[in-house]
C-alpha cells in the first residue's frame, strides 16, 4: 500500500536555509533527492552551497565513507515530487502559504507516500486540514545545520497514521538521526523553548543588562547551552524566528513570545543573521 | 629540508596563524589542537577549508577533507605543502 516505496528518493520543498541543509543530509546518506523552490537564482545557490556543505559533513565525519552519494535534482514544480519516497516540506514559516503548498503537494503524490513538514512550530493538525490525506502527514523538526546535529524532533499529529509513522522514523534512521516523538502543540517542544529564550536574550541586550557576546559566553560557560542563544538564533536566521515568534504567540495567547524590538529591527535592516553576513554578530563574507 | 622549503613552509604558516589568530582574537601557537580547546567551531572548521583553497590556490577533495588535516596551524601547512607538491 506505500505507493513509491521502491524509489530511493524524496523531494524537498523550500530551497533556503534548511531545505539546503536538509538535502545534503540526505544526498550525503546516499539518497537522491528532487529540491523544488519558486525561484531560479535560489535553486542556483543552492546547488552551490549543498556541495560546500556535503564537504562540511564530510570533514566533521558526518557521511558514512562507504555510501555514494545521492543525485541532486532542481525544480520550478511541485510535479517534481511525483516519484518520491518521502516529502518534505520546508517553505517560509507562513501558515496560509504552507497551506497553499501543502495541499498542492497531497494531490501530486499518491496515498502512502508521507508528507514531513518541517515546520518549526504550526500545530500539525493546523496544518492537516489543507492536506488530502492527514494520516500522512507529521511533523519532523529538523535543526540547522541538519547534517551535523544528531537528533530530530518529530511530532504526531492527532490524525497521524501508523504506517506513515513507521515510514517517517525508519527513513530518519536511514538518514542515521535519533528521534524524539513528542505530541502536537504549538513550537512543540524545541521551538516552545528555544525560541522565547532567544527572544529574551535580545532584550536582555536592549535593556543593557549585557553585551551580545556576554550574553553567549554566560549562557555558554555557566549553563553548557553549545554556542549561547543570540549565536544560535543568527544560525538559525532571524527573519524565520521572527515568524516563527509571531506564530508563537498567536497560537499560544501568550503575548510576551511576540518578536521583542531589536528583532524586528534587525529583520527590517536585512540583517538575517548568517545568511546575509550580519545578525547579532557581522560573520565578515558569508561563508557558502 | 633546503632552505627554501623552509622559508615557503615558514609563511605558509604565518598566514594561516594570522587568519585563525584574526578569526579567534587570540594569538594561535602553531601546534595548538584547535579542536579540542574549543577555539574552532564546526562551521569554523568549514570556514579554513575554503581560506586554504582561495590563499593558496589549492583543492582539498576526497580523503584530504578530515578534521585532523585541520586541527592545527601545523597540520594545515603540511596538508597546504602537500597539495602544492612540495613533499
Ligand atoms: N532556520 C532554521 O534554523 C529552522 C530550523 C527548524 C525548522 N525551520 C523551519 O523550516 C522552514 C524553512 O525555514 P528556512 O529557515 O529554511 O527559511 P528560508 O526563508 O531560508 O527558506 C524558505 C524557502 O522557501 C521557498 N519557498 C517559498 N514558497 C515556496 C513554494 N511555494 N514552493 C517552494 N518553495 C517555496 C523560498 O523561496 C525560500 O527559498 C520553516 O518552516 C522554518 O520555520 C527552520
Amino acid at each position: 500500500m506505500l505507493a513509491n516505496m521502491q524509489s530511493h528518493s524524496i523531494a524537498v520543498f523550500g530551497a533556503g536555509v534548511m531545505g539546503r541543509s536538509i538535502t545534503a543530509l540526505a544526498l550525503g546518506r546516499g539518497v537522491d533527492v528532487v529540491l523544488v523552490d519558486v525561484s531560479d537564482d535560489v535553486l542556483r545557490d543552492a546547488r552551490a552551497e549543498i556541495t560546500q556543505q556535503m564537504r562540511h559533513g564530510q570533514l566533521m565525519g558526518a557521511f558514512p565513507a562507504d555510501k555514494t552519494p545521492g543525485t541532486l535534482t532542481t525544480s520550478l514544480s511541485s510535479k517534481g515530487a511525483a516519484d518520491a519516497a518521502v516529502v518534505i516540506e520546508a517553505i517560509t514559516e507562513d501558515a496560509a502559504l504552507k497551506v497553499r503548498v501543502m495541499a498542492e503537494i497531497s494531490g501530486v503524490v499518491p496515498a502512502g507516500v508521507p508528507l514531513i513538514t518541517n515546520t518549526s512550530g504550526i500545530p500539525i493538525a493546523e496544518l492537516a486540514k489543507s492536506v488530502q490525506r492527514p494520516t500522512d502527514l507529521a511533523g519532523v523538526h529538523f535543526m540547522n545545520p541538519a547534517y551535523l546535529i544528531e537528533m530530530v524532533e518529530v511530532v504526531r499529529g492527532p490524525q497521524t497514521g501508523d504506517d506513515a509513522m513507521a515510514v517517517v522514523l525508519s527513513f530518519l534512521e536511514g538518514l542515521g538521526k535519533k528521534t524524539v516523538v513528542v505530541r502536537d502543540a504549538p513550537g512543540f517542544v524545541t521551538s516552545r523553548l528555544l525560541h522565547p529564550m532567544i527572544n529574551e536574550a535580545a532584550r536582555v541586550v536592549a535593556e543593557g543588562t549585557a553585551s551580545v557576546e556576554s550574553v553567549d559566553r554566560l549562557m555558554h560557560g555557566c549553563l553548557g547551552h553549545p554556542t549561547g542563544p543570540l549565536r544560535t538564533a543568527d544560525l538559525i536566521g532571524l527573519d524565520n524566528l521572527a515568524d516563527a515568534l509571531r506564530l508563537l504567540a498567536e497560537r499560544t495567547g501568550n503575548p510576551t513570545f511576540e518578536p521583542c524590538e531589536l528583532l524586528m529591527e534587525k529583520v527590517s535592516r536585512g540583517e538575517l543573521g548568517r545568511k546575509t553576513g550580519r545578525g547579532f554578530y557581522d560573520y565578515g563574507e558569508v561563508l557558502s | 629540508m633546503s632552505q627554501d622549503l623552509t622559508t615557503t613552509a615558514e609563511s605558509i604558516a604565518q598566514t594561516i596563524a594570522a587568519f585563525v589568530s584574526k578569526r579567534v582574537g587570540a594569538d594561535v601557537p602553531a601546534d595548538k589542537d584547535l579542536f579540542e580547546s574549543g577555539l574552532v567551531s564546526s562551521l569554523f572548521a568549514m570556514e579554513l577549508v575554503v581560506h586554504l583553497e582561495q590563499a593558496f590556490s589549492v583543492q582539498i577533495l576526497g580523503d584530504d577533507l578530515k578534521r585532523d588535516n585541520f586541527r592545527s596551524v601545523q597540520a594545515m601547512t603540511a596538508l597546504v605543502l602537500r597539495l602544492n607538491g612540495a613533499e
